[in-house]
């Protein structure tokens, strides 16, 4: 059996991505392509593998190899299924959770090479460059933060003095991002608040976590004003370590998903975490 | 203002997020137990599209929405039912069976033959939406199987901002890694929009669209033709439930010093 993989970066237009990928499929008369599921490959590479005659399956995060038999392994349900399947079909190409690349060529025996320069094909789009979500023009996304910081509609509530303290809520995240270095996360509630968008500006619909959100993957998470049950906590699906800090000892995000709950006010918690990291 | 949009909008039916889903097999493969009694909801992607179509199609008169919707016309009945007082649109109905287990090739040719039935289509001045990933399959390729069976070689994924000018050029912001976005300007349509959540908030509940909607909605159910889609080519192992649960220490009499201290200790670690 013949396993490939191709490392594939940067960002691309679809109409030139599509035939070259699919190019490189059919060059490669492999069983097996695995590729990195990175923005550009999931854009072009369903498309690709449709021309080039191939099966497609994303989001694996594992692969068995027995012989002949290739049994992948991804996630139904926004995380909450998992299914072990296998293909017959030949060329299979597989998307691989991006994080997780790395491991499963290692496993399957090989070394990603550069994908073949394709023939440049016709199209409407132009790129015109990246930029940065929210309006603080910085990314608080950090894939490779050792800590996500999980912030909840908490944040945006009436707090013990009966008052909302948005502006010190803004001014206390940022501050502890900048001295942890710590990636940014956001529960559904908190993005989806008119309120909250005024204030964390440095905050978008791409920090949400959890059923409609991402699901990323870091090493530890700390939860902050979150509250929610079962589905929303697909977020922290990836999340090694994890610890929350909220007012209620019940709360649905943390009981049975984090290690440890602290109940605590996280204003409080968090500046002076802020301050030792300092 | 430019002439009149059509904008097709493909979404279905996902259970809702907050019902407990336990994976059964079966001899077709992989299913959900009482999978029929599960309440369900707009796939969240595609209500996003949806609702991102509405919005654009106000701001030309004339224009069209069309929800092109795949899944078992009794659950797709009740889903209309809410999904109806959303926003404006005509409905496509495919009777067939919708989940996280079916293959997204026999989906996307469904979906395609739909499409391409729709009378006085037009794809050259048409664009396609749909959410970037289901959150059943959640697979991220049925819109792509979709814009190569209709010759549409425009796609833009996990998109949160499109802006079209009057003549029919737009701007769209794609996500990309790193918390960043992609912008990307297109000469005209037709081309595939695969939406992340947008900038939409979820539209009030409209009973008056809801009426309106309904007229035609039951028509679309009763004429709904029975599609055959399952699991194709995929030979399924195993589906299940990890275990996930963590015994949770509950840390309530600590003073604020003393919880600051643990947690940097622990970030330091």
């Amino acid at each position: 059996m013949k396993i490939v993989a191709f490392k594939i970066e940067g960002n691309g237009i679809y109409a030139q991505d599509v035939p070259a990928f699919a190019e490189a499929i059919k060059g490669a008369q492999a069983d097996v392509v695995l590729v990195p599921g990175n923005s550009r490959v999931k854009r072009a590479m369903p498309a690709a593998a449709c021309r080039a005659g191939a099966e497609i399956d994303t989001n694996v995060v594992e692969l068995a190899i027995e012989g002949d038999k290739v049994t992948a392994s991804r996630w139904a349900y926004r995380q909450r299924i998992l299914v072990k399947f296998s293909r017959a079909a030949r060329p299979w190409v597989i998307v691989t959770d991006p994080a997780l690349f790395g491991e499963i060529c290692a496993k399957a025996g090989v070394t990603a090479a550069e994908l073949p320069a394709g023939a440049a094909a016709a199209t409407r789009t132009t790129t015109n460059g990246v930029v940065a979500a929210g309006n603080g023009g910085e990314s608080t996304i950090k894939p490779d933060a050792q800590l996500l910081f999980v912030a909840g509609a908490g944040w945006t509530k009436k707090q013990a003095d009966g008052a909302l303290h948005l502006e010190d809520a803004a001014a206390t995240i940022k501050d502890f991002l900048a001295k942890s270095g710590a990636s940014l996360g956001s529960s559904k509630s908190l993005v989806d608040m008119p309120e909250a968008a005024a204030a964390l500006t440095f905050m978008s619909h791409m920090n949400q976590v959890g059923q409609t959100g991402s699901t990323p993957r870091h090493a530890k998470g700390l939860a902050t004003c979150c509250h929610g049950e079962e589905p929303h906590v697909v977020g922290w699906r990836f999340i090694n370590e994890r610890r929350a800090v909220n007012l209620d000892a019940n709360c649905g995000w943390a009981q049975g998903k984090a290690d440890v709950l602290y109940v605590a006010d996280a204003f409080a918690v968090t500046k002076k975490v802020a301050e030792l990291l300092g | 203002m430019g002439k009149p949009l059509n904008i097709i909008v493909c979404g279905s039916l996902v259970p809702d997020p907050l019902q407990t889903l336990e994976p059964v097999m079966t001899p077709q493969g992989p299913g959900l137990k009482n999978e029929q009694m599960l309440p369900s909801v707009l796939d969240p992607w595609a209500a996003c599209a949806l609702y991102e179509a509405a919005a654009l199609a106000k701001t030309r008169a004339g224009s069209k929405v069309t929800l092109v919707a795949l899944g078992p016309k009794a659950k797709l009945q009740q889903l209309m039912m809410m999904a109806a007082q959303k926003a404006p649109f005509q409905l496509v109905a495919v009777n067939a069976p919708a989940g996280g287990f079916t293959d997204a090739k026999e989906t996307a040719a469904e979906l395609a033959k739909a499409i391409k039935a729709i009378p006085g289509l037009d794809l050259s001045s048409t664009l396609l939406f749909g959410g970037c990933a289901s959150a059943s399959r959640d697979a991220g390729v049925t819109l792509q199987f979709v814009a190569e069976a209709l010759g549409i070689t425009e796609f833009f994924n996990a998109v949160d901002e499109l802006k079209v000018a009057d003549d029919d050029t737009f701007t769209v912001k794609e996500r990309i890694e790193g918390g960043q976005y992609l912008a990307s300007t297109c000469a005209g349509f037709p081309a595939v929009i695969g939406w992340a959540t947008g900038n939409l908030p979820e539209p009030p509940n409209n009973p008056q669209v809801g009426m309106m909607n309904m007229r035609g909605i039951m028509p679309a159910l009763m004429k709904a033709p029975v599609a055959n889609v399952g699991v194709g080519g995929i030979a399924y192992a195993s589906a299940e439930v990890p275990a996930s649960k963590r015994d949770t220490v509950v840390k309530k009499d600590m003073s604020v010093d003393a919880i600051a201290q643990e947690i940097v200790a622990w970030i330091k670690a």
